[in-house]
């Protein structure tokens, strides 16, 4: 094995690899929360699809897509071999556990919480990204996302399903936005404090500007 | 009196001061090519162990390891508090290697080897070398420069500490440089095992039989020399600092086969230990002495005074020690401090609901160190309160982790009421008889550490323990075994199937199965409690001739006892914690008669050794120089019988007193 | 033989050897006193044991003073008892309540299989520090202690760090029976003092390989080991291992 699958395989490298993709996807996540909150001005969707088409279409950020799927799959199959390997390293459970007594429950179920991010993951994209992906690979056209929205969004169910994974994505990011600076080492007395606040603010405000947009469409706030 | 023809110390000439550099240049050295083809066996992995076992793998000879715990860093030097001694003279407080060689030896109450404890004190300053290059993270000073605290029984500051770890923190660096040669193959460890046996072939020891504690194999081990690191047995009490599993077993074996036993009375009971609260209490803690260097301690001045130790008035406290010893104070050394506890106790002036403790208290140096950050911090009349929360914050960052153990144990908090101390068994100055090479009577077996008796006389001074440990270990061992294996060059490997290791391994198999098969009614650990209670009635911090005769009657009658009544659960093929138990409590049994024979046979008192019946008007240990001044070293001839050997003990370099701390 | 009056249950588990399955088995104990250790309790039910002619429960322990890391104790799903900053052996009976029924398990890791009843075998922490939880110097080699000031903060890192006893509770408690509070406590100590530089590359590489290669878990950061470390060892090391690690792997000539 040469160096670099070495350091990429050791328990320390695959934390290294889920704090590095994971804090990527952070950052993907305020480019997406910050376009679709263009929705609430209301104008009927159209500054949303000015800046949809630019993400759309624009070559460099049709290129970073790629990037962005990537970092998508690295992060789940990372996520499920450490899932997978985690597990063996107790093959034996305790039969009284009070792990509450030394941890957050969210803390301790990334696994759980990242699985049904992806299911979500896997909703959300089969209602948009993949329809519009293909029928642009198809027919070079884009679809009208803003108007997909407001038909997908009056299903309540629907609303539901986005809702609780906006609840998995709080609980997932209250847990991993700090705790991917300290697998990259990075937890110093300064710091901490800062990297802390700005990890739940970001949890809190990124998650429920998301929920927010099936919500509002559902009770007619936008149209 | 003359030195018994049997013991030869093997002193070399010349004066103090050069004896060990002369020795070091004129000893015979082993080759590289020929350390490769010679096996040494070391048993027990604390610091004097495992630097023994890390330098003689990296000088190239090949070495096996063993001890009876888990892994090597779990040896009971970890529990050592205080600090290490070094003659390093950094305070400028007029240290000096004569000055610590003196110290040790007036403190030893002049009962211990010049030559050995000169060269003790020399290769102190070494030792720090070697342990802050290991990595060890002692204490230090805002300057980055070590820093260092006071003791008992001296006048200056030379030891040296990590917190109130410094054992664990030593141990751990000699235990990383057992590691490094166990990774490097050199060194094989063999962990869980307890050595059961010596092996002498023609005169020699050539080997161990020792016993796999997982699947209890028994094994034969063979070696070019064997090193016994064992630890001291002060468990033969029962209620001791030890740890639960230090034992005498690998020492006691080896005595049976013929390495003659050192001052076995010998026996130090700390002064600053947690009293005991109850019969079901299995060991006892120790508060380390370096507590004496804030702490002041105090009885009431009237008798059975049942008020908490705060709410009674300065003026109604005897500090006795202050009071009996201005010189020292507080800091005397540990066997006259635990004698006057003991005393004002006998007399009704004890505190607590045993009324067996006294008070150790920090509230002055709570007082002195507020007021000394108030000082650094340019305050001027601060509050009563701030300077107690300041003072408090010092006490902690130099005593916490005592002070959690203590509130730990007790329940009560050392930060806001007296801690109540008292005396307990802590550590065994007798031990294997050896020279100076550290050889016992029977060649090629070496005990180096507390389980030899050599540096420590009547009694050791504080923080001396790990000094002398790692001594023998890095120091001493690496020079000295050279004579010895220089010789055996030519011996070629040991082979574990002569006719002796069938033969011992043999004795030792039917000695588990029959302690196995008595099935009696009593456990192994009420024997040992009961053997601890003839011990500490008789044994203890005070003896007397007819107590002492009394005890040997009681042991030998618990020895029989113990050999129909035992009951060992399990069998000998499995772990099986009950059987190891029951082996080391038989060892202790015949060990405390021993000591029972030897502190009877010993009619004066020195250091740790108080009889009553000698004792200075005051209350003093009073020695008798004329006839006792020797080592006593102790065949083993049989069942009940042994041989007393006398080493004269010659002071050339130290005017011999009577030992004042006034 | 004690003189305490508090009623205990005890379940705990019971297991021959390595090779057998376990299972719990209760007892009850009648004359338990506040001021025994927890260790102590045991020594009561061994003894209560051997009267009746039952194999007492073998545990590790060895100081009873909170030093020596061989009492290795998951008692209620927490190592080492309720308390923080605590071993089994300085946890005391009056941290519980007459009445109560205490389950008492083994450590469980892949890496620390069950040697017999509550005693496993950690073997695996004395090959991580072999592979490189030292300072190469052989004896004789030192300069002045001296000559090499140290300033006091990285001192006193260093031996928090350093303060590491070796018992396991960091690996016990967490979820995924991670060793890195242990290896980076050692990691840490000579990162951060001088004496350790020549080798801290080399050092950081082979004690992580031979961690992973130990079947010990990954970190997930939930912070269990250093909530239930007896000395409390701090989270900033594994923070510290990793860049160590990282460092070491990205600038080394180890290819």
């Amino acid at each position: 094995m040469s160096w670099f699958t070495q350091t990429l395989t050791s328990s320390i490298g695959k934390k290294l690899l889920m704090a590095l993709t994971g804090l990527f996807l952070i950052s993907f996540l305020v480019i997406h929360a910050a376009i679709n909150a263009m929705i609430f001005y209301n104008d009927g969707g159209e500054t949303f699809t000015h800046w949809g088409h630019f993400m759309g279409t624009n070559p460099i950020i049709r290129t970073l897509e790629i990037g962005l799927v990537a970092g998508f799959i690295i992060h789940i199959v990372d996520g499920l071999m450490l899932w997978k390997s985690n597990a063996a390293a107790r093959p034996v459970k305790y039969a009284v556990n009070k792990a509450e007594a030394n941890s957050t429950w969210y803390s301790r179920s990334m696994g759980l919480l990242g699985t049904l991010l992806l299911i979500f993951l896997v909703i959300h994209t089969a209602h948009f990204w993949i329809p519009n992906r293909s029928n642009q690979f198809a027919t070079g056209e884009e679809l009208n996302l803003y108007q997909m929205m407001l038909d997908i969004f009056q299903n309540p169910i629907v609303v539901l399903i986005y809702v609780l994974g906006c609840i998995s994505l709080f609980w997932h990011l209250l847990h991993g936005f700090k705790s991917a600076f300290q697998s990259l080492g990075l937890n110093h007395v300064k710091y901490n404090g800062l990297i802390s606040f700005v990890g739940t603010a970001f949890s809190i405000v990124i998650p429920l500007l998301f929920a927010l947009m099936p919500i509002s469409i559902y009770l007619g706030w936008v149209y | 009196m003359a030195t018994s023809s049997n013991l030869d110390a093997k002193i070399p000439q010349g004066p103090i001061e050069t004896k060990w550099s002369k020795y070091k240049s004129s000893v015979a050295l082993v080759n590289p090519a020929n350390k490769r083809n010679l096996e040494i066996i070391v048993v027990g992995t604390g610091l004097a162990g495992a630097s023994a076992a890390a330098t003689l793998a990296e000088m190239g000879y090949k070495v096996k390891a063993f001890c009876f715990q888990d892994s090597p860093r779990r040896a009971h030097s970890i529990a050592a508090q205080g600090g290490i001694n070094a003659a390093k003279n950094y305070q400028n407080d007029g240290d000096s290697v004569y000055r610590l060689f003196y110290d040790t030896i007036k403190g030893g109450d002049y009962r211990a080897r010049e030559g050995n404890v000169h060269r003790l004190a020399e290769v102190s300053g070494n030792i720090i070398d070697q342990c802050v290059a290991a990595g060890v993270p002692f204490a230090r000073e805002y300057g980055g420069l070590l820093s260092n605290r006071s003791f008992g029984g001296t006048q200056v500051q030379r030891t040296f500490y990590a917190a109130g770890q410094t054992g664990q923190q030593l141990l751990l660096g000699a235990y990383s440089g057992l590691q490094r040669q166990v990774g490097m193959g050199t060194v094989k460890m063999y962990n869980r095992h307890e050595m059961l046996d010596v092996v002498n072939i023609d005169g020699k020891c050539r080997g161990i039989i020792a016993r796999n504690l997982i699947t209890g194999e028994v094994e034969r081990h063979g070696g070019h020399a064997v090193l016994l690191c064992t630890g001291g047995y002060g468990n033969v009490f029962y209620l001791s600092t030890n740890a639960m599993g230090s034992n005498v077993t690998a020492a006691w074996k080896a005595h049976k086969r013929g390495a003659y036993f050192g001052n076995p009375c010998f026996t130090q009971i700390h002064p600053t230990c947690i009293p005991v609260s109850g019969e079901h209490q299995s060991k006892l803690t120790l508060m380390s002495e370096s507590l004496r260097n804030d702490g002041r301690i105090w009885v009431p001045k009237k008798k059975n005074d049942t008020r908490p130790g705060n709410e009674i008035p300065e003026d109604e406290r005897d500090y006795y020690l202050e009071r009996r010893y201005p010189a020292f104070g507080n800091l005397v050394p540990r066997d006259i401090a635990s004698r006057a506890a003991k005393e004002r106790c006998d007399a009704g002036y004890g505190v607590g609901t045993s009324k067996l403790a006294v008070f150790l208290d920090f509230a002055a140096a709570v007082e002195r160190y507020g007021k000394g950050e108030a000082n650094k911090n340019n305050i001027v009349n601060p509050s009563k309160e701030d300077i107690t929360i300041w003072g408090k914050a010092v006490v902690k960052e130099k005593y916490g982790n005592l002070f959690d153990m203590y509130k730990q144990i007790t329940g009560e908090d050392p930060y806001e009421v007296p801690m109540r101390i008292y005396p307990a068994v802590h550590y065994t100055m007798g031990g294997l008889w050896v020279d100076y090479n550290l050889m016992t009577t029977v060649p090629g077996l070496y005990c180096l550490g507390e389980a030899n008796f050599s540096d420590h006389g009547a009694n050791r001074l504080g923080a001396s323990a790990l000094m002398q440990g790692l001594a023998d270990g890095y120091f001493v061992i690496p020079y000295t075994i050279g004579s010895y294996l220089s010789k055996e060059i030519g011996t070629g490997k040991i082979s574990t199937d002569h006719p002796e290791f069938i033969k011992v391994e043999k004795e030792v198999k039917d000695r588990i199965d029959t302690l196995i098969k008595i099935q009696g009614k009593t456990s192994p650990e009420l024997f040992h409690r009961r053997l601890g209670q003839i011990m500490w009635d008789k044994c203890g911090m005070a003896r007397n001739a007819q107590g002492l005769k009394e005890a040997i009657v009681e042991i030998r009658e618990l020895r029989k006892q113990f050999w129909s009544d035992v009951k060992v659960m399990g069998n000998t093929t499995e772990f099986n914690p009950e059987l190891d138990k029951a082996g080391r409590v038989a060892d202790f049994i015949e060990l405390g008669e021993l000591m029972c024979i030897d502190a009877l046979t010993r009619e004066e008192s020195c250091g740790g050794h108080f009889r009553e019946e000698h004792q200075t008007e005051e209350g003093e240990a009073l020695r008798d120089d004329e006839n006792f001044m020797f080592v006593s070293a102790w065949e083993h001839k049989a069942q009940e019988e042994w041989e007393l050997h006398k080493e004269e003990l010659i002071y050339d370099n130290i005017k011999i007193a009577q030992r004042s701390y006034k | 033989m004690s003189a305490g009056n508090m009623h205990i249950k005890l379940k705990v588990w019971r297991q021959s050897n390595s090779n057998t399955q376990g299972g719990f088995e209760n007892y009850s104990l009648d004359t338990v006193s506040p001021d025994m250790s927890f260790l102590e309790m045991f020594d009561v039910l061994n003894e209560q044991l051997i009267e009746t002619g039952t194999e007492p429960v073998a545990f590790d322990h060895d100081c009873r003073e909170g030093i020596c890391g061989m009492c290795s104790m998951y008692i209620n799903g927490q190592p080492h008892g309720p308390l923080r900053g605590v071993t089994t052996c300085q946890l005391h009976m009056r941290s519980f309540k007459d009445g109560d029924t205490i389950v008492v398990e083994p450590w469980r890791a892949e890496a620390f299989p069950v040697i017999k009843d509550l005693v496993v075998d950690r073997d695996a922490f004395d090959r991580v520090i072999a592979a490189g939880g030292f300072v190469s110097v052989n004896t004789g080699n030192a300069q002045d202690a001296n000559s090499l000031p140290i300033p006091k903060v990285a001192a006193d890192d260093a031996f928090a760090a350093a303060a590491c006893i070796g018992c396991g509770a960091c690996v016990a408690a967490c979820k995924n029976a991670s060793a890195m509070l242990f290896v980076s406590a050692k990691i840490s100590q000579l990162a951060l003092l001088p004496q350790g530089q020549a080798e801290r590359n080399i050092r950081a590489e082979k004690m992580v390989a031979q961690m992973d290669a130990e079947g010990f878990g990954a970190c997930t950061n939930t912070g269990a080991c250093a909530a239930e470390c007896p000395k409390e060892i701090s989270l900033e090391n594994i923070a510290r291992m990793n860049r160590e690690y990282i460092g070491a792997k990205l600038s080394s000539s180890a290819v």
